[in-house]
């Protein structure tokens, strides 16, 4: 009787719209994110061994009995040298460069869009958005072409008589910062725009009316104010550039190693896994626990 | 520093947006220590003449001096006014204190003489509890004296009040009202207020200047405004009004087909129509004879509106339907008028104004 009035009650949640709108999202977590993360993990902490796939199992039953093979060499190995750690101080830097030039690029076209008469905000959202609607892959393929030695850029600098011999545009850590903006612009410009539609131009009049000249306008009033699509945008643009691997793989070049690189080689080159593993895991506590910490004093400082 | 000179000169300002006239060569004199009203639909013009005054706006034409100096050409932080918006514009990420302290900041002043004058305003808008608060955590008749104090902490030679009244509730409205014509009467700062509530300019105003369509149309004090209205929009804007045409004008003797009446007149009538308030006009019961008789007129009740210290009665004659509005002067359990009743109205000669187009 027990059993049945509980299947019923759970037959009846199942049957709940609403048990289906809050449950989603942790059925989207749940299965796209902690299970993956639970593999790269435990991958993370096996041993290295030739076969497919190239690990030793975690559990495994010998004739020694019950054997359980993790390691926490694969971190001491990644954290020990410094060549991974310099492509992950690479990588911040350049997802650090790139925020900051898409929020300097970025904050004027949000606010000017955001200000615009209805019809206008309308258009240039529009233009914002079309891009995506081709792969991004091509269209950084389109930056290589571009930039190439005898590229369109180039080609047209000699045809004016500008430069004698093509300018090296690509394969250099300053095409990956390119690229990088170029695609990362509309993740820094939207988030800014959500926030700065909502402002109150009167507060800039406010402003000068009470003696303020515009700059210190600017950083007394809607810096302040728009402060949360700031950090919203640059985290947007921030954590995916940490990690990203197909921008400086075709734009950049042999000057910089950059860390998404650096677990495609190790997965694909070196076929070690455990290793690969161990520097993806690596990579996001070190991203993610100053992320948090961040959280935290944003959260102290908004509730003051 | 005679309170009669001319404090404000706003001088022959024209502007356009695109196509559209908002100010057509409006000038206007406003004395010191005086408390303006610009008042009109919107639309009128009256907020852009604010901003040009606040230096928000560039006019296209003419000049703005105040207390003797051009300001046309400065900068709205350069300007010695200040403003308060309609939505009180305050900082919402300042609390209460650092909202009235902002613009302090900017005046190069030593620490101590700006928390005398924050606490100066904190005490005489009643805001010292409020302090600490932030702007979400007040109530708007709180964000209004707010937006005050930040203003007059400035001590600006004028202040200008866009709608000051419009995001109050009634009730709070009209306490308020008598609030800041005590506080402007204490400080003696002249005030600019834009509204389009006619009973708003007219409770709090010196004088006012009704504004249609980028110009000014009229300049007075309520008093003039509403009884000598220059022109029959001025009449309809500011209160009830009843305006009838004059059909005979022989000898003197003026026939008003509408009312089926002659009308004798006090003043000299060379227009061909008159303003009669609804107020002026005395209502009774009718009795007796039905003939044309001078200032008095029949006709029959269509509606009325029992609104307490007076009713309002919609009176129709054959050509013709007007306002009465009485007085309930006694204690009555009744009205003794009711629908349909045939009533006689009459007023006295000195009560008609003639009026333009």
């Amino acid at each position: 009787m027990k059993i049945q009035s509980f299947l019923l009650m759970i037959s009846k949640k199942l049957r709940n719209y609403k048990f289906w709108f809050v449950f989603t999202p942790y059925f989207w977590l749940v299965l796209f994110f902690f299970i993956p993360l639970a593999l790269i993990f435990k991958i993370s902490i096996s041993i290295a061994e030739w076969g497919m796939p190239p690990y030793k199992d975690l559990f495994e039953f010998t004739e020694n009995g019950f054997q359980i093979n993790a390691t926490l060499n694969n971190y001491i190995y990644v954290l020990s040298d410094f060549y991974y750690f310099k492509s992950y101080l690479n990588s911040l830097s350049l997802a650090f460069t790139s925020t900051l030039i898409c929020l300097l690029i970025g904050f004027p076209i949000a606010f000017y869009v955001a200000k615009s008469s209805e019809r206008v905000r309308n258009i240039m959202l529009i233009f914002l958005i079309i891009p995506f609607w081709t792969s991004f892959l091509l269209r950084v393929y389109a930056w290589k072409v571009l930039l190439q030695g005898n590229g369109l850029i180039n080609s047209l600098l000699i045809k004016f008589g500008i430069i004698d011999t093509p300018l090296p545009l690509l394969h250099n850590h300053y095409a990956v910062i390119l690229g990088v903006v170029y695609t990362y612009l509309p993740f820094m410009i939207l988030p800014l725009y959500g926030y700065l539609v909502k402002f109150d131009l009167n507060l800039i009049d406010a402003a000068y009316d009470l003696g303020a000249k515009p700059i210190k306008a600017f950083f007394k009033v809607i810096l302040p104010l728009s402060l949360p699509g700031i950090v919203a945008g640059s985290m947007l643009v921030f954590i995916p550039v940490v990690g990203e691997f197909v921008i400086p793989e075709m734009l950049g070049g042999s000057d910089r190693l950059y860390f998404g690189k650096m677990i495609w080689e190790e997965f694909f080159q070196n076929r070690d896994w455990p290793i690969a593993s161990a520097l993806a895991m690596s990579g996001i506590l070190f991203l993610v626990i100053p992320i948090l910490i961040f959280q935290k004093q944003y959260e102290k400082y908004n509730l003051k | 520093m005679s309170s009669n000179e001319d404090f404000l000169i706003i001088d022959n300002i024209s502007k356009r947006f695109d196509d559209v006239v908002a100010l057509d060569k409006v000038s206007v004199k406003i004395k010191r220590s005086e408390l303006f009203s610009l008042l009109g639909s919107s639309g009128c013009g009256k907020s852009t003449l604010l901003r040009i005054i606040a230096g928000f706006e560039k006019p296209d034409e003419g000049r703005i001096i105040l207390d003797g100096q051009d300001i046309t050409d400065l900068p709205p932080y350069l300007r010695p006014l200040n403003i308060m918006f309609q939505n009180y514009a305050l900082f919402p990420h300042l609390n209460v204190y650092k909202n009235i302290e902002f613009g302090l900041k900017e005046e190069k002043l030593e620490q101590n003489l700006i928390e005398e004058r924050i606490n100066e305003a904190l005490t005489l808008l009643e805001l010292s509890a409020l302090q600490k608060r932030k702007i979400n955590e007040i109530s708007g008749g709180q964000q209004q004296r707010v937006a005050l104090a930040r203003c007059l902490v400035k001590k600006p030679k004028l202040l200008l009040l866009d709608e000051p009244l419009a995001a109050l509730d009634k009730k709070l409205r009209i306490q308020t009202q008598f609030e800041l014509v005590n506080l402007q009467f204490k400080l003696g700062i002249t005030f600019i207020i834009v509204t389009h509530d006619q009973e708003e300019a007219m409770s709090l105003s010196d004088r006012m200047a009704v504004m249609q369509q980028g110009n000014i149309l009229q300049i007075g004090t309520p008093v003039e405004v509403y009884e000598t209205p220059g022109n029959e929009y001025i009449a309809n804007f500011i209160g009830t009004a009843n305006i009838f045409e004059i059909n005979y004008n022989l000898e003197n003797k003026l026939f008003a087909n509408a009312l089926n009446a002659f009308i004798e007149s006090t003043k000299n009538i060379t227009t061909n129509k008159f303003l009669l308030r609804p107020e002026k006009i005395e209502i009774s019961k009718f009795s007796g004879e039905e003939n044309i008789q001078i200032n008095k007129c029949i006709g029959t009740v269509k509606e009325i509106a029992y609104l307490g210290s007076y009713t309002k009665y919609l009176v129709k004659t054959d050509k013709a339907t007007f306002y009465v509005f009485q007085q309930n002067k006694f204690f009555t359990e009744n009205l003794n008028i009711k629908w349909d009743d045939k009533v006689v109205c009459s007023w006295n000669e000195n009560s008609i104004f003639p009026i333009n187009d």
